[in-house]
Parts: structure tokens; C-alpha cells; sequence
């Protein structure tokens, strides 16, 4: 049965694995903002041996773009983006002590092996819905990668950031149970 | 002949990349409040209302609705009896995305080349369909596509001897594949006919046409209703945590096509559905 919870960012591994599948979550505390760009950038300093921007160790990382802020506004539209195009980076910062990952959509099964070996929990954030999350956003900082523009690497402090656990790490997916649930369609029609 | 300034046209693409991306449209809203007399789903429901209440905010604040604010796809239908004066319109329509896009606080989300993916800072070049058609007037419509739906996307050359019902297997396992990446609920965009280049723009126009508006011919406007229930069966649901609504609509174009081939395209749109024109 699903819960409401609220948690603290960054997040312990003890935290994460209390965290299942289909929980309500609302995150408090610091997180970061990398997509395809930045993601690609970290792991080529991990490759050539030198320091990430950020210390990952217990680290949630929020995979989006935001649009810019309104003057005397802190951000813009900020939903998830598609998480996949970060499956290919995912197992080596997981590995390294990423906690969190929110987006949407689906893993592969590369990046929940990780999160299954490393206890890494993944959250989805509505796509869609950019201009309601954006209000849980109380502070922006671009603390590496500027020259990306809206693919820099943020830390974004958040209060009350609204997420549903969708992989957890034993590896359960509300993406699988959920759509189970409602599934009718005859298996012909599918071809 | 009539004469149009480019600075008209500059001045139209700036407001429709705007309002395009503030409002949502009516028809759109008016499906998501009847999604939710069909979602079986609490957390389903739950998301229909939050995307609700997401139109509202980016409505009352002047923020985009999804921070992928798209790359623009521009349509243009030129009336045979319009001249236009002051330069070039490709350059116009450029310029009224590049004021939009800074104006209106919208992402910048375009690279200059699709290898070396060097960001182009003003989200130009826009996507442009130039038309010539009867009359004196320019019509515009501004449709910024995001890329969580694009990606989703598919074209496959059938054969004839596939027909309808190989069509129809190619729709619901595009749909069924994207799952809950392209944000449902989804708006399904369907070009059938043609040549390959021409069933993809047959989708793409498919998606402009209002959630509620049904085609005008009949076997169409059955495939319509009968691929919307079929793909409201798959369990994907609101932001894909399973449920009832995972389209808001199916629509489909027909077209002409040579006697070896079926070319079907089927463009995702997420519940955004963004499009906003005008006539100079």
C-alpha cells in the first residue's frame, strides 16, 4: 500500500531503503539539476580521474531543464525530463553514491541492476507539469557547466517537491505494477 | 496584391510562441476534465489534477506549462496574393521565435548541429512549412514540439497487403512502447499515405487539429474512436502509474498514396498539445 512520506535530500542509504515502490513523496533539502549534457561532462572527469563539480556521495540528482526565471522569480517552468537519455551515465554515478534519481519515464535494466546493488532509488516527477513544480523550487544556483545554458549543472534547494517512488531498490516498478492493474487490451490486437 | 511587413510577421511568431506556450489550449482542458470522470486510478486522478492545476499556474503566473518549450514548428499558408516587403520571411519568422523565446522566458533548447550539439542560445533555426494557397492573407501557426513526445515517434512503410489492421498494430505498439515516457496523457497524431516525408507532416498536422474534432470521413473517424479505446486499454494512465487515461485523443490524416505503398507516421504529442495561430 502506497504512503505519503516526507524526505530529506541528500539522502542516506538507510533513508532510501525505507522508500517503496508507489510511496508518495515530498523531497525537502538540496538536490541537483544535470540532464544529457552535464551527465556527459561528469563522467568524462570521472573517466580522465579528476573531481565531479559536486560530491555525490548520498546525492539526489534531478534530471531537468528549467526555463529561465522571471526577473524576482527563482526559476521557471522546471518538470522532468525523459530519464532514459541518462541510463547510459546512470550505473557509474549510482556506483559512486547517487541515492536519488527523479524524471520520468523508463530504465534500463543497467541502471536498476545499479540500483539494486548500490540501494539507489528512483523518483518520477510529473511530466507536464513544469509551472506547479517549479513552486516547490526556493532556490537556484548553477554550480558548474554554464556555457550548457539550460543544461548547466544546478543545486536547487527544495520544500515540499512533489515525487512517486517508481523504482525502488529491490527493484519493484510502479511502472509495471501500475499499468498491470489496469491492462484490458487483448493480446491480438497487439500483434 | 496585398503587402505584409516582415515586422508584422515578426511581431506574430513572437506573440504565438507565447501564448503557445503560457495557455492551454480549451479543447485540451476541457478532455483532461473528462478524463477524470473516466480514471479508475487515485493516483491517475491525482495527476489529471495536478496537470489542472499546472495550466491554471502557468496561466495566472505567465510561465511556460513544461519548461520543454519545444523546438518551434512553424506553419505558413501564403495567400498567392500576398507580397511581402522588408526581407526575407524565413529570417522574419526566425527573428519573432528569437524575441519570443528571450521575451516570454521560454527554454532555449536548440543545438546548431545535431553531432556536435553546440546550443544555438535563441532557439532558432524554427522548424518552417511554407504553403501557397488561395486569397491574400498569411496564416501562421506556431507549434513548439517538445521532445519527450518527438522521441516517441515513429514511421514504418507497411505493405498494401497490411491494411487497416496492420495499421492500427503499428499505432497501439508505438503507443504501447512509448509507455511513460511521453508524458500522457497523450494526444496521438496519425499521417497515413503519401510518401514517407509526407505521412510525417500528415501526423504532425493531425496534432493541430482540436482533441474534440473527429475526421470528416467515416471508416477515419471510426479508426479514430476505436484506436483511443484501444490504447485507453493498455493500463499506462496518467504519467504512466497505471490507469485508464493514457490518450486524450487519436487523430488521423489520409492521403493519397502510390500503389506499392501504406506509409503510416505516428506522431506522439504529451497533453500540452501546444498550437496558436493567427491570419495577417
Amino acid at each position: 500500500m502506497e504512503k505519503v512520506k516526507i524526505i530529506e535530500a541528500p539522502l542516506s542509504k538507510d533513508a532510501a531503503r525505507e522508500l517503496k515502490a508507489g510511496d508518495i513523496v515530498y523531497i525537502n533539502g538540496e538536490i541537483y539539476a544535470a540532464r544529457d549534457a552535464a551527465h556527459k561532462l561528469m563522467i568524462g572527469l570521472i573517466n580522465e580521474g579528476k573531481d565531479l563539480p559536486l560530491d555525490i556521495q548520498n546525492q539526489i540528482i534531478y534530471y531537468v531543464g528549467p526555463c529561465p526565471a522571471r526577473p524576482g522569480e527563482v526559476i521557471g517552468s522546471a518538470g522532468p525530463t525523459t530519464s532514459s537519455r541518462m541510463d547510459a551515465y546512470a550505473p557509474k554515478l549510482i556506483e559512486l553514491g547517487l541515492t536519488g534519481m527523479i524524471g520520468k519515464g523508463l530504465r534500463s535494466s543497467d541502471v536498476v541492476n545499479a540500483m539494486k546493488a548500490h540501494c539507489s532509488v528512483y523518483f518520477g516527477a510529473i511530466g507536464g507539469a513544469g509551472a506547479l513544480i517549479a513552486k516547490s523550487i526556493i532556490k537556484e544556483e548553477i554550480i558548474a557547466f554554464p556555457e550548457l545554458g539550460p543544461e548547466a549543472l544546478r543545486k536547487l534547494t527544495v520544500k515540499d517537491f512533489p515525487a512517486t517512488v517508481i523504482i525502488d531498490c529491490e527493484g519493484n516498478s510502479l511502472y509495471d505494477s501500475g499499468k498491470a492493474k489496469f491492462r484490458s487490451i487483448k493480446a491480438d490486437v497487439l500483434g | 496584391m496585398k503587402t505584409i511587413t516582415t515586422e508584422q510577421i515578426i511581431g506574430a511568431v513572437e506573440k504565438l510562441c507565447i501564448e503557445a506556450n503560457y495557455f492551454l489550449n480549451n479543447d485540451v482542458l476541457e478532455a483532461l476534465q473528462r478524463g477524470l470522470e473516466i480514471e479508475e486510478s487515485d493516483i491517475g486522478k491525482d495527476v489529471l489534477n495536478r496537470l489542472i492545476e499546472n495550466a491554471a499556474i502557468a496561466k495566472r503566473d505567465q510561465m511556460a506549462i513544461c519548461q520543454d518549450t519545444g523546438m518551434a514548428v512553424v506553419f505558413i499558408d501564403i495567400g498567392q496574393e500576398v507580397h511581402i516587403s522588408g526581407g526575407s520571411l524565413t529570417e522574419a519568422v526566425n527573428e519573432g521565435v528569437r524575441r519570443g523565446y528571450k521575451n516570454g522566458y521560454l527554454r532555449k533548447s536548440v543545438v546548431k548541429d545535431p553531432i556536435e550539439r553546440v546550443n544555438t542560445g535563441d532557439n532558432t533555426p524554427a522548424i518552417l512549412h511554407y504553403n501557397i494557397v488561395e486569397g491574400d492573407t498569411l496564416k501562421i501557426m506556431v507549434a513548439p514540439k517538445g521532445f519527450g513526445s518527438e522521441n516517441m515517434s515513429a514511421l514504418r512503410m507497411l505493405k498494401p497487403s497490411d491494411g487497416l489492421e496492420g495499421v492500427k498494430k503499428f499505432i497501439l505498439e508505438t503507443v504501447d512502447k512509448a509507455g511513460p515516457n511521453p508524458c500522457p496523457p497523450i494526444v496521438v497524431g496519425v499521417g497515413i499515405g503519401g510518401t514517407m516525408e509526407k505521412a510525417a507532416l500528415l501526423a504532425k498536422k493531425a496534432l493541430m487539429r482540436p482533441v474534440d474534432k473527429r475526421s470528416s470521413i467515416q471508416y477515419v473517424r471510426e479508426l479514430e474512436k476505436e484506436m483511443l479505446e484501444s490504447i485507453n486499454k493498455l493500463g499506462i494512465g496518467p504519467a504512466g502509474l497505471g490507469g485508464k487515461v493514457t490518450a486524450l485523443a487519436v487523430n488521423v490524416e489520409v492521403f493519397p498514396t502510390h500503389i506499392a505503398g501504406l506509409p503510416v507516421a505516428v506522431n506522439i504529442n504529451c497533453h500540452v498539445t501546444r498550437h496558436a495561430e493567427t491570419v495577417l
